[in-house]
């Protein structure tokens, strides 16, 4: 079986039909992709990388593929609700694989570039060009199948010296009565000295069908650019989600992302960071949160090709039930790279004996003179805690969860957007305590309406 | 309030109570002295419903219930509070959110709504005066980087938040200075009224000069080997145990 041919035949079958209906700078990419995709099989468990997880069986399910680019959804903005107190942020959706704006969109008064390639590649073709696919590698048969059908995308552009008041932030949305893969793909540049902070929720509405999602972000950060990109997912046990987040980090950069799993059904998220420019700062940051059957695994790599750079990583995972969590990463210091600090974390905790965690730090470093360091551990609750906590009248239930709130605090509390580490606390607190609906976490808060 | 018969209880298949008896009543003060191993730490675990020990025999009754079928939050609503040897660091949990928890997990054992924000924190400022800890320290995490002194208060402090009906300090006495010892004492004498009783652990008669116990009991090999007023204390000071173990060793 090879899960990935069945998207090959539907390409081979479909080129025109796909291309029509694209911009044309995504189109000079495919051909690229279709022969790397030649004979490519997507990895199983147990191979390098991957020995938790099983991407072939994640994409053998049969979904559908929208390439006829049928609107499912006219405006998701207007039948949404979309003001939420404390975050005041311009909000934008995508259902399945459309972009929508919203109301609050047009607080942006022109100076963020918020767009579909679709005008992006006719207001901005030098940027879309010059950056479009580039960061991404098409080694990865999943970026390969992306770049192969992808249709439309969201561009994301702040031009130099611009720091804007709000955040964005991005609600995909999946809604589609079938069950249906799409290639979401963002393409964020933020120019000198210009700051974004992006927070992405990743939704689905309807519990019923299977949904994938196989996306491609690149964010390129310019010298002194500051960059925050929160990246949740709170979607449905359906769900499945293929990630692959690449940075290119500039002089003087300083780029923060965070990775957030509440609920969701199986999730592969890898990032890709190359520090490019001396004395940038990187900041990445995972959370997990799964029980259930719910599969969560990260694949980080940060490769430091310049000197005076520092980088801190930690994922911390909670699993209980029969999750499964994984997390493999590997921090790279190149030759001629003196001064750099880099530190990887890795602390799971393990609430139920069935659930597992499969955890692999690593440091390759060529150069002298630096400091690093990575450290990875599973756990259980602490029982003396526990019975502490108990001798106090906290029942049993509670004083767990107040402990998995306590073990993921400090991840948390990196968040660099106070509204929204607030939320996150309150997130959390009702994730541990059960009463998280599927929604409930979405700022965008439809179904109050 | 408490009668304790014959209480045998066991860690890891070592027999470490071999035959406890032992009542309360409230007003009282119990102080349990004895040499080092002989259970007092256990007595306390065991009572408090700690799973490490495992009860092999008799039974405990608190306010006419059978404590030992009590989960250890039930025991804590029912009125027992333990003052722990060494307090647990709890990182991530602050003292605010912990003592709301369970100061509201008892109201709702009592079917009472919880405390609204305003009385709970005035409630927070005023017990901490007891004990005079800092306010920044109610603001901070469990014990987190507390100094021993700070964890004893601490516990105090908990105690008169919860308002047990019985409480055992187990060697709260340990790790704390003069001033310090002072100021833990005066809390649990405040905090003593003719409704509520306490259990005094220690090795030493210092703490008991401070909190006057009624009765003084010595543990040995896991009994009661000897009860007394508080004079035995004195005596406990001046010759050590040996003249005990040597009676209880040459009756066996």
């Amino acid at each position: 079986m090879n899960a990935l041919q069945q998207y090959i035949d539907l390409y081979d079958e479909h080129r025109e039909l796909i291309e029509q209906q694209s911009p044309a700078l995504l189109n000079a990419v495919r051909a690229d992709a279709r022969e790397r995709l030649e004979g490519a099989r997507l990895p199983r468990k147990g191979s390098v990388d991957f020995e938790a997880t099983d991407l072939e069986a994640v994409f053998a399910h049969d979904y559908g593929v929208n390439i006829n680019r049928l609107p499912f959804e006219a405006d998701p903005g207007e039948t949404f609700h979309c003001d939420v107190p404390n975050m005041s942020t311009c909000l934008y959706y995508s259902s399945n694989d459309a972009f929508h704006s919203s109301a609050t969109a047009e607080r942006n008064i022109g100076k963020v570039v918020v767009e579909p390639f679709s005008m992006a590649a006719v207001d901005y073709p030098e940027l879309m060009s010059d950056y479009y696919g580039k960061l991404a590698r098409m080694t990865d048969p999943t970026v390969a199948l992306n770049s192969l059908l992808v249709q439309d995308g969201l561009f994301i552009y702040v031009p130099d010296g611009v720091v804007p008041e709000r955040p964005i932030q991005l609600v995909n949305i999946f809604n589609a009565a079938l069950d249906m893969m799409v290639q979401r793909r963002l393409l964020i540049i933020v120019g000198k000295n210009a700051s974004l902070k992006l927070l992405a929720c990743d939704h689905t509405q309807s519990p019923d069908y299977h949904y994938l999602n196989n996306q491609v972000v690149e964010i390129v950060a310019m010298q002194g650019a500051t960059v925050d990109y929160y990246d949740m997912e709170e979607s449905t046990p359906k769900t499945s989600r293929v990630s692959s987040i690449y940075v290119d980090q500039h002089e003087g950069s300083n780029v923060l992302i965070d990775g957030i799993t509440l609920i969701n059904g199986f999730t592969r998220n890898n990032y890709h960071v190359e520090v490019n420019g001396e004395n940038a700062e990187t900041q990445l940051l995972g959370m997990t949160i799964a029980s259930g059957e719910q599969h969560v695994d990260s694949h980080t790599f940060i490769s430091h090709n310049a000197p005076r750079c520092h980088s801190n990583e930690m994922f911390k995972y909670v699993l209980n039930d029969n999750a499964v969590g994984a997390f493999a990463g590997k921090i790279l210091v190149k030759p001629n790279c003196p001064r750099v600090e880099a530190y990887q974390g890795n602390r799971n905790l393990c609430g139920a004996p069935t659930a597992k965690m499969y955890t692999k730090p690593q440091l390759e470093i060529y150069t002298d003179d630096v400091m690093c360091s990575h450290g990875s551990a599973v756990g259980q609750l602490d029982e003396e805690a526990l019975f502490y906590m108990r001798t106090r009248g906290i029942g049993l239930d509670e004083a767990r969860r107040l402990l998995m709130q306590a073990f993921v605090a400090d991840v948390i509390d990196g968040v660099r957007l106070d509204a929204l580490k607030d939320r996150l606390h309150y997130l959390v607190e009702k994730r541990f305590a059960g009463t998280l609906s599927n929604c409930a976490g979405c700022l965008a808060a439809c179904r109050k309406n | 309030m408490l009668v304790i018969k014959d209480l045998q209880a066991s860690i890891e298949d070592k027999q470490i109570l071999k035959g406890i008896n032992l009542t309360v009543k409230p007003g009282e003060v119990h102080a349990i002295m004895g040499p080092n191993g002989s259970g007092k730490s256990t007595l306390s675990a065991v009572l408090t419903g700690n799973p490490a020990y495992t009860v092999t025999g008799g039974s405990v009754e608190f306010y006419g219930k059978d404590l030992l079928t009590l989960s250890p939050e039930d025991r804590a609503h029912e009125g027992l509070f333990l003052s722990f040897q060494y307090p647990v660091e709890i990182p991530g949990v602050s003292m605010v959110n912990f003592m709301r928890t369970a100061l509201n997990e008892k109201r709702k054992y009592f079917g009472q709504e919880p405390l609204s924000a305003a009385d709970f924190l005035k409630l927070m400022r005023e017990k901490r005066s007891i004990v005079q800890l800092d306010n920044k320290l109610a603001s901070r995490a469990v014990n987190e980087g507390f100094s021993g002194g700070e964890k004893k208060r601490n516990e105090i402090f908990q105690m008169a938040m919860l308002e047990p009906k019985l409480s055992i300090l187990d060697e709260t006495d340990s790790g704390l200075d003069i001033d310090a010892l002072r100021i833990v004492a005066s809390g649990v004498n405040t905090l003593k009224s003719k409704d509520n009783a306490t259990i005094v652990i220690t090795h030493y008669q210092r703490l008991l000069d401070y909190i006057k116990p009624d009765f003084v009991h010595v543990l040995y090999k896991g009994r009661i080997a000897m009860s007394a007023g508080p004079e035995l204390a004195l005596e406990l000071e001046e010759k050590g145990y040996d003249w005990i173990k040597e009676q209880v060793d040459s009756q066996q």
